[in-house]
């Protein structure tokens, strides 16, 4: 069961909800189980079956390499937040 | 296009000939005719120092000199500095406190410095910074170059002075 | 710094491996590059900021005896309107493939339209003056806010705004929106017992690296194009031309030259395309370079900013609510760094009540690059500014407000993620005890008005992937090849980390660069990455060859490998009751043949990096010049591999802050045009306008680094801008909010003119 912090700007989908327990192993698995309770994050968050290039995700502290395959572990917290690069 | 003009001169202490059309630049010459590319374009019209070279008996910015004005001059640039005995104390200095790091702007200082040192063999900091604000270097903020410089006087002095 | 005794090479100070070809000139960078039967590339660039294209005519330019080729967008292949994944970035290759040559529009003075190869590069210009392009000029906006009101002149038909994953319904020029909401803000801020709100902006700014762009191409017969360039990342310039000639990546061959600066300048393509176009066409090597005002004009700057910021406090020196609203400007396409900026503003502090809105807004200038921590030295001026104001109402000294709110591990970063592991308390602590910060400062002397300033910063720093292949010599010394290109020592640093390893002084590892054909996928040198990717990278790679080394001990000794042990240098066993050694000299000489260890890594964990600058500095209240008198910089660097560089990277943005503060700004017309691309009125520091730089390396190690590294490069940028922006307002008792404090600014802010 991790903790799923919803941004701001998906709220509306969420009926305002920023912060919910969702069940998965992998980031793959939150996402379609998010999408089960809240219909249209999945659009939101992801092109087809990939996330969308300018969000990235953070399991815990670290930022995700692996995508759609992140392991999560139980208890873990996921963000969603732009994607950025250095200079 | 311009006929191109017969240029003799010497660079680093060796007689050299080359042809140049009338607008071309001492830095095109230098690059591009002769190969030495130790000498950079930064800017091209004066403000960055990255071309600095000797000319005569002071230093220049080669984009703002035409090579034409090379004729009967003695020129020294990057590549004349070190000798076969070994790098000068101003590349070792250099080198030993880290005065560089993306390198583009370390030939035009290097030239820049060797010219102070020879006019004012015990420049103070604020000499060192006034004489270099003519060179431009965006990565080091200045600090480990004036350091070199200044540690390259006091190892130029000790030498003059053991050699009596 | 204290000298390590944990580490035999880690903390010391080699000379750097590249150093003599550097002193001496023998290094070769792009433009130094010459193929005796190249062509010469130049390119047409519109006039005007904003103007569609009706027709370019060629014929003309196509007689000059001295052309081989002209291109305009038309020869580049057609890219989707896709937004996809470059390497580390994300990035739409139409509004690459646009920025490279424009198709329909050009959306700002300096936009390629066209570009010539010639025989020489006079006649190349003379030629592009023979091509006659039709515009039909378009009205330009060179502001965000208007950009941003109904009826502003629309830069993109197609552009809907974007809010996180939701497209708005009709043309304009907001990009994006993004949000970030923590806690309670109302509540937050009715327990505040003091609130400050300012609205801040800051100039266009370049990075203004010494070197200008370059690009030497070639394509052979059998289909293989290569292309010599300096560049921070030759596999991102790989996927690029790979993505916009619509090749495959396998047919491309990049070679980084030595690189004259970068600053996050030199990761986008600008004329590498064009190179290679014109020497696919003509099947001459085509050597290309700008020259500085098209480097001013025609490449990604940083972007100018509008940010306000609200905080409040209560009395106890506890930030109780936070709220920025960030605009930046994008440029020309999509894609400035407000989300970074949005993630760095409050990065220092522990705050539970928050909101932060970015925005990123095309507009007629060139699209915005990155530049050392892109987004976060605007943030930052803005933030920390607004906080030294609070500690003047409070009459709370700056450093203690920062210990009272500062973020440690544990505490939420306010984009969500809880901090590691992080030494942002040790700078604001080392601050406190330094005696910069113990020495007071005069008020006045000799009519000048002196101040102080004190601000912190922060930068996330990066991981992604790097490559570096090791072969050890007969003789015991190694080659290190690393796809990192080395702009500011980096070749050192990764050396030294793998000499580690293996026990061996710096000096007998030989590092070089690879080209793509000779080493793994490594991604940009920026990001702060490299020291601490490639560096594990490397480590994994030594840690490798020892093994295998201590395979061709145990061959030798006819022990298992597991009764051979290794330390300091020398591999160790036991047989027969008897002690053996072998030095890695002669295990290398025993080896009979290649050792050699390739590894790719593509870690997390890169550690956060804060620091905290304190500056003092005097004005000159007839001339309004500011001059700086003195600047201690303290950051956490994790772990300082080569002390000396890690010191560069501080005093080098050190000195770009004080440019960003004080002079440095690109100045437009009402046409569009900047007014000033040179470095004659593009005013950098010089040694004359900057003192020494004071630099104190806290080391608070990384857990996601053998060695502790954190990255380095970036973070020195973040806090210099309001430092300096806090000295002078204290100086002149007058808040300063807008970049660059130039002495007309200062004046007018004092109420003199």
């Amino acid at each position: 069961m991790a903790l799923v912090s919803v941004p701001s700007l998906m709220q509306d989908l969420t009926a305002g909800q920023g912060q919910i327990d969702i069940e998965g192993e992998t980031i793959r698995e939150i996402i379609l189980n998010f999408e089960k309770a809240f219909p249209g994050i999945k659009d939101r968050l992801c092109d087809g079956d990939r996330i969308k290039p300018f969000i990235a995700v953070y399991v815990g502290s670290e930022l995700s390499q692996a995508g759609m395959r992140e392991p999560v572990s139980p208890d873990s917290e996921i963000h969603f937040v732009p994607a950025i690069s250095g200079g | 296009m311009p006929k191109k003009t017969h240029v003799q001169t010497e660079i680093n202490g060796e007689g050299v000939e080359f042809l140049c059309e009338p607008r071309q630049s001492l830095l095109e010459v230098l690059r591009d005719e002769l190969h030495l590319t130790g000498a950079k374009e930064g800017c091209n019209n004066g403000n960055c120092g990255a071309c600095t070279v000797r000319l005569g008996d002071r230093i220049v910015n080669s984009c703002l000199v035409l090579g034409v004005e090379a004729e009967g001059q003695k020129i020294e640039t990057i590549e004349g500095i070190a000798t076969s005995e070994g790098l000068h104390p101003i590349q070792q200095k250099f080198l030993e406190h880290a005065a560089l790091q993306c390198g583009i702007c370390t030939p035009g200082f290097i030239v820049s410095s060797k010219a102070l040192l020879e006019q004012n063999p015990t420049p103070s900091e604020e000499d060192i910074r006034f004489w270099l604000a003519g060179n431009l270097c965006r990565c080091t903020g200045y600090h480990k170059i004036v350091e070199a410089v200044v540690d390259a006087a006091k190892s130029m002095n000790a030498e003059v002075a053991d050699n009596g | 710094m204290a000298e390590n005794k944990e580490f035999k090479v880690i903390g010391t100070r080699p000379i750097r491996h590249d150093g003599i070809d550097k002193v001496t000139g023998r290094a070769a960078y792009g433009a130094d590059i010459h193929f005796p039967d190249m062509l010469h590339g130049k390119v047409l660039r519109s006039p005007y900021a904003h103007a569609r294209i009706k027709s370019i005519d060629i014929s003309k330019a196509s007689s000059h005896p001295a052309v081989k080729c002209i291109i305009t967008s038309d020869d580049l292949p057609l890219v989707e309107d896709t937004i996809t994944e470059l390497g580390e970035t994300v990035i739409n290759l139409k509004y690459l493939s646009d920025n490279i040559l424009a198709s329909d529009k050009a959306l700002y003075k300096g936009h390629p339209v066209a570009a010539v190869a010639a025989t020489d590069p006079y006649l190349a210009e003379e030629a592009l003056n023979m091509i006659e392009v039709d515009y039909e000029i378009l009205e330009p906006v060179l502001d965000v806010r208007q950009a941003m009101e109904p009826g502003a002149p629309v830069l993109h038909e197609s552009l809907k705004k974007e809010s996180m994953g939701k497209e708005g319904d009709h043309s304009q020029n907001v990009a994006s929106h993004s949000q970030r909401k923590n806690g309670d803000l109302e509540a937050g801020f009715a327990a505040a017992d003091v609130i400050v709100e300012r609205d801040f902006s800051t100039a266009t700014i370049h990075q203004g690296y010494i070197e200008t762009h370059n690009a030497t191409a070639q394509y052979n017969e059998d289909g293989e194009l290569t292309v010599w360039c300096s560049t921070q990342g030759a596999f991102g310039v790989r996927d690029q031309l790979s993505k916009i000639l619509k090749m495959p990546v396998s047919k491309i061959k990049v070679v980084p030259m030595e690189i004259g600066g970068g600053f996050g300048g030199k990761v986008q393509v600008y004329i590498k395309p064009i190179a290679a176009l014109l020497a696919m066409k003509t099947r001459k090597p085509v050597k290309m370079t700008m020259t500085r005002t098209e480097v001013f004009e025609g490449t990604g700057p940083a972007p100018g900013s509008y940010i306000r910021v609200k905080l409040g406090a209560d009395n106890t020196g506890k930030i109780t609510a936070a709220e920025a609203h960030l605009v930046f400007e994008a440029g020309a396409y999509p894609g400035s760094a407000v989300g970074a900026g949005s993630l760095c503003i409050f990065a220092p502090y522990k705050i539970d009540n928050l909101q932060i809105d970015g925005y990123d807004v095309v507009l007629n200038k060139p699209k915005s690059s990155g530049y050392r921590a892109p987004g976060a030295p605007n943030a930052c001026f803005a933030s920390e500014c607004v906080i030294d104001e609070i500690c003047q109402k409070l009459n709370m000294d700056p450093i203690e407000f920062r210990l009272i709110n500062g973020a440690k591990e544990g505490d939420r970063r306010c984009d969500g993620p809880i901090y590691p592991k992080i030494g942002y308390l040790e700078t604001v602590e080392a601050a406190q005890q330094h005696h910069h910060y113990a020495e007071s400062i005069d008020q006045t002397s000799n009519g000048k008005l002196r101040g102080r300033g004190v601000a912190s910063g922060f930068w996330m720093n990066g991981g992604g992937r790097s490559s570096v292949t090791i072969n050890v010599n007969s003789d015991g010394r190694i080659n290190l090849i690393e796809g990192s290109t080395d702009i500011g020592g980096t070749r050192a640093s990764i050396a030294m980390q793998a000499a580690e390893v293996l026990g061996l002084p710096a000096e007998d590892i030989m590092p070089a660069v690879g080209d793509t054909d000779s080493v793994g996928y490594t991604g940009v040198t920026g990001g702060s990455r490299t020291t601490f990717a490639t560096g594990i990278a490397a480590i994994n790679a030594a840690e490798d060859i020892r093994a295998q080394m201590i395979g061709v001990a145990a061959n030798h000794w006819e022990l298992r490998p597991s009764d051979v042990k290794f330390k300091d240098g020398t591999f160790l066993a036991q047989k027969n009751g008897e002690a053996l050694q072998m030095t890695f000299k002669e295990v290398a000489a025993a080896a009979g043949g290649p050792l050699v260890g390739a590894v790719t890594a593509s870690p997390g964990g890169a550690g956060n990096g804060f620091a905290t600058h304190i500056v003092d500095l005097e004005v000159d209240s007839e001339t309004g010049k500011v001059d700086i008198l003195r600047y201690t910089a303290i950051q956490d660097v994790g772990r300082a591999i080569h002390p000396s560089y890690a010191e560069g990277q501080v005093e080098g943005g050190v000195a770009q802050g004080v440019g960003w503060a004080l002079s440095e700004g690109y100045l437009y017309n009402d046409e569009g045009h900047m007014t000033n691309a040179s470095f004659l009125d593009y005013r950098m520091p010089t040694s004359y306008d900057l003192p020494s730089i004071e630099t104190v390396l806290v080391e608070v190690p990384n857990p996601g680094h053998p060695y502790g590294v954190r990255g380095a490069g970036e973070v020195p940028l973040v806090p210099p801008l309001a430092a300096i922006a806090n000295a002078v307002s204290r100086a002149i008792g007058v808040r300063m909010t807008e970049l660059p404090m130039s002495p007309d600014r200062v004046l007018e802010a004092m109420g003199s003119i």
